[in-house]
């Protein structure tokens, strides 16, 4: 008696299932016996593998949600997507340039928006998805690259999206551009890696690596902690 | 939110967080003083999972027969293979590639590019899609010796006393000395790597190392490496092929004992296929859905150790396969996020675990095995832990000092996928600590590889956590994903170079699968354990009794 007050009812399919109330929508489907292989991925909200879409109880909305991320509510319909299909244009990275001429190029479906933001409602990160394309429209690549940051390109805006803009892929290109080309350079990367190419560690770690454990031991605990 | 009576204990973390403050303030990190070596080997022996009496078991058949793994891994490795070798026509090939790699994380598509960069064809077999992977987790950061102030030789001396020196050398080597130059070939990749306003990276610490090395994508770096390197894997398609839902279940030999390809198996249709290749690299990953000794797991779906079943049939020996990595901070509540990661760089920004009393009880950056160690000490030994509603134990992690320390907003702006993870069920952790217990996080150990990345079997390489012998028997936090990509470059410069020169093959086999076969056969193994594993089997018994005809192979249907 006392687990059934624990219990929700959620519709698979449209089917009727009783899952604890405590499941997110990837553990009601796998508690109703669902093997999942498809549309279901790290079960943590990085991959973006489980988008889904729902809807509630007495709600005619359909909402979109990572699987894995979305505690189950009584009356819930649920369904899955196991794939998105979206385009995505082929570039090479290093022969292309940080400015609106390549956005126009690769992604001239993002000067179809319509400012509806559907694609910012529709984002299980909060991600202010409309904002990066208008940013992305006017040129401004850092900016759309900030803003997309947290993308794990589930696809619900692209999904939803009226103008039919597969916004996550165009992001993918302004956080590559960012890191690639706008992004100010680390010279200290270069100058180690110019240091040990020229061999200046090469001794003294070919010493460490023929080094006895007791003498590595003491090496290791005397060494100096400097953290920044 | 948190229950009241959780609350009650978080005004005691409130009450002495001002007094911890001041410590951070004056001795930086440093708020509590390291172990020694004598204190790291006392608790390591009384309190981490490796040291308990079961917690390994001898294998009776394969290359490391008689030695003692950790259990879990000793019995999934005496498994029944999922295929009838008689059945394949290994001359009828439906794929031929120069280099084969099994799985698509950091470690298999850095190979990927890499060899494709080096004039070969390439064909990426993976279980799920591609970036679908431990990789794409990742939060915290990745190491490299590229400041000022630090050297690979320094970088080699943190990874050698946080293995506790049994790390094979010439990996940790080739580790120290490739990780700058990662950095470079990433960041030419169009990786966003967080940067001073000079343009200098900004490098946190981490646990167990003596300098600041950790550089990060705020706390996405996996994904912001991950989805990079996977963006340049599409933009490849005449010299990068894939298979998505086609996870390997055994790997191809010649009669002469070289690699020559492998046996896919498409989840959806069912069908297998025969994959010829002149080198093949496997980037399967490690064993967190295995729930080695009952622990819930920060893992992806697919991490069911599929690559250390695959070689060590081929005859392939583990290394340090007697470890396993328990991350300090797994989420104990609520419910719905057990054992997810909280990332080792809320401590590196400043956040103290404390007791239930809010009092520090071990240095917060302690290498992962002592500080999760010290955590299972506080709430058994010591009962110092929180309770949750369903009876786990836990310690807080007091995240609000993170905005104390680096300034306000700085949760938001630097460990946003932790501040949105727990906001989705109303806790804000700039505001109140979070409630985390050690979760089973890494494979330490793995297929035996030398510096080229190649094993004993001639054409057959390993990457990535699949691999043993870098971090002996703990990790630091960042090497992983270091590891990932310097060892994820080597394995796919040495396959397409081994690939180039032209592979003298002869006769396709599965000689090794029969007579791997004949060994469980003799040791009396129930024929439906089967391995690889592919996924874990989440289906509970209610359901289960009544799939009355349901036919049970391992763990798929």
């Amino acid at each position: 008696m006392k687990m059934k007050e624990n219990m929700v009812t959620v519709y698979i399919m449209g089917e009727a299932y009783d899952v604890p109330d405590s499941s997110t929508i990837i553990t009601a489907m796998e508690y109703a016996g669902f093997q999942l292989t498809t549309g279901i991925g790290c079960r943590e909200g990085f991959c973006g593998a489980c988008a889904t879409i729902y809807r509630e109880k007495g709600d005619y909305k359909l909402k979109g949600a990572l699987a894995c991320q979305t505690v189950v509510t009584d009356g819930m319909t649920l369904a899955q997507i196991p794939f998105m299909p979206s385009e995505k244009p082929i570039y090479n990275l290093q022969e292309i340039t940080a400015d609106i001429n390549t956005v126009k190029e690769l992604f001239p479906t993002i000067f179809r928006c319509v400012s509806c933001n559907t694609c910012t409602k529709a984002c299980p990160q909060d991600i202010e998805v409309m904002d990066y394309i208008q940013a992305l429209k006017k040129g401004n690549i850092a900016e759309a690259a900030d803003i997309s940051f947290d993308c794990i390109r589930c696809g619900l805006c692209a999904l939803r999206c009226p103008a039919e803009i597969v916004q996550y892929n165009a992001a993918t290109l302004a956080r590559r551009l960012y890191g690639r080309y706008l992004a100010k350079k680390s010279p200290e990367v270069d100058e180690s890696i110019k240091e040990i190419e020229d061999g200046k560690y090469d001794k003294e770690l070919d010493d460490l690596t023929k080094m006895d454990r007791k003498t590595l031991s003491e090496k290791y605990y005397s060494r100096e902690t400097k953290l920044r | 939110m948190y229950p009241d009576y959780m609350l009650e204990s978080i005004k005691q973390v409130e009450k002495t967080r001002p007094e911890r403050y001041e410590l951070s303030k004056k001795y930086g990190k440093q708020v509590f003083p390291p172990m020694n070596e004598k204190e790291r080997d006392d608790i390591l022996t009384n309190f981490h999972p490796d040291y308990k009496d079961d917690a390994l078991t001898e294998i009776k058949i394969g290359p490391n027969k008689g030695e003692k793994l950790t259990s879990a891994v000793s019995n999934m490795l005496e498994s029944h293979t999922r295929i009838d070798p008689a059945k394949f026509d290994l001359n009828k090939p439906d794929h031929e590639t120069d280099v084969l790699i099994i799985g698509a994380g950091s470690a298999g598509m850095s190979a990927a590019i890499t060899a494709a960069g080096n004039g070969s064809e390439v064909l990426i077999a993976t279980k799920l899609r591609l970036g679908d992977s431990n990789s794409m987790m990742a939060q915290g950061g990745i190491q490299a010796a590229d400041q000022k102030d630090d050297s690979p030789v320094l970088h080699y001396l943190d990874i050698m006393g946080g293995g506790h020196f049994d790390n094979q050398p010439d990996l940790v080597k080739a580790f120290v000395k490739d990780a700058p130059l990662a950095i470079k070939w990433l960041s030419d990749l169009g990786v966003m790597f967080d940067k001073n306003p000079d343009g200098s990276m900004m490098v946190k610490p981490g646990g167990g190392t003596c300098r600041s090395r950790m550089h990060s994508t705020r706390d996405y770096t996996g994904a912001g490496i991950c989805r990079v390197l996977r963006d340049e894997v599409y933009n490849l398609p005449d010299k990068i092929k894939y298979l998505e839902y086609s996870p390997i279940v055994e790997l191809i030999l010649d009669d002469k004992g070289q690699a020559a390809g492998a046996i896919s198996y498409h989840l959806g249709t069912k069908q297998y296929s025969v994959i010829k290749a002149k080198t093949v690299i496997i980037a399967t990953g490690g064993f967190g859905r295995l729930h080695i000794r009952g622990y819930e797991t920060s893992n992806h779906y697919g991490a069911t150790a599929d690559g250390l079943m695959l070689a060590y049939r081929a005859g392939v020996k583990l290394s340090f396969m007697d470890s396993v990595q328990y991350h300090p901070t797994g989420a104990v509540y609520p419910e719905q996020i057990l054992g997810f990661l909280c990332t080792e760089k809320i401590r590196t920004m400043g956040a103290q675990p404390v007791n239930k009393n809010g009092e520090l009880f071990v240095y917060p950056l302690e290498p992962r095995d002592i500080e999760a160690s010290s955590f299972i000490r506080e709430s058994t030994e010591r009962n110092l832990g929180v309770t949750t509603p369903s009876g786990l134990k836990g310690i807080w992690l007091d995240s609000p000092l993170v905005d104390m320390i680096n300034g306000e907003g700085s949760i938001n702006k630097y460990l946003p996928a932790m501040y949105r993870q727990y906001s989705r069920f109303d806790i804000d952790i700039a505001k109140y600590p979070m409630l985390v217990f050690p979760t089973l996080h890494y494979q330490n150990g793995g297929v035996q590889i030398n510096d080229n990345a190649e094993t004993t079997i001639p054409g057959l390489y390993v990457a990535g956590e699949a691999t043993g012998g870098v971090h002996g028997r703990n990790r630091l936090m960042g090497n992983s994903q270091m590891d990932l990509i310097v060892f994820g470059r080597r394995s796919g410069l040495h396959a397409s170079e081994r690939a180039k020169k032209g592979v003298d093959f002869g006769k396709m086999s599965l000689e090794h699968v029969y007579s791997y076969e004949k060994e469980v056969n003799k040791i009396n193994i129930d024929k439906k354990k089967i391995a690889p594993i592919l996924l874990p089997d989440y289906i509970p018994n209610h359901v289960k009794e009544k799939q009355v005809d349901t036919e049970y192979f391992g763990t798929l249907r």
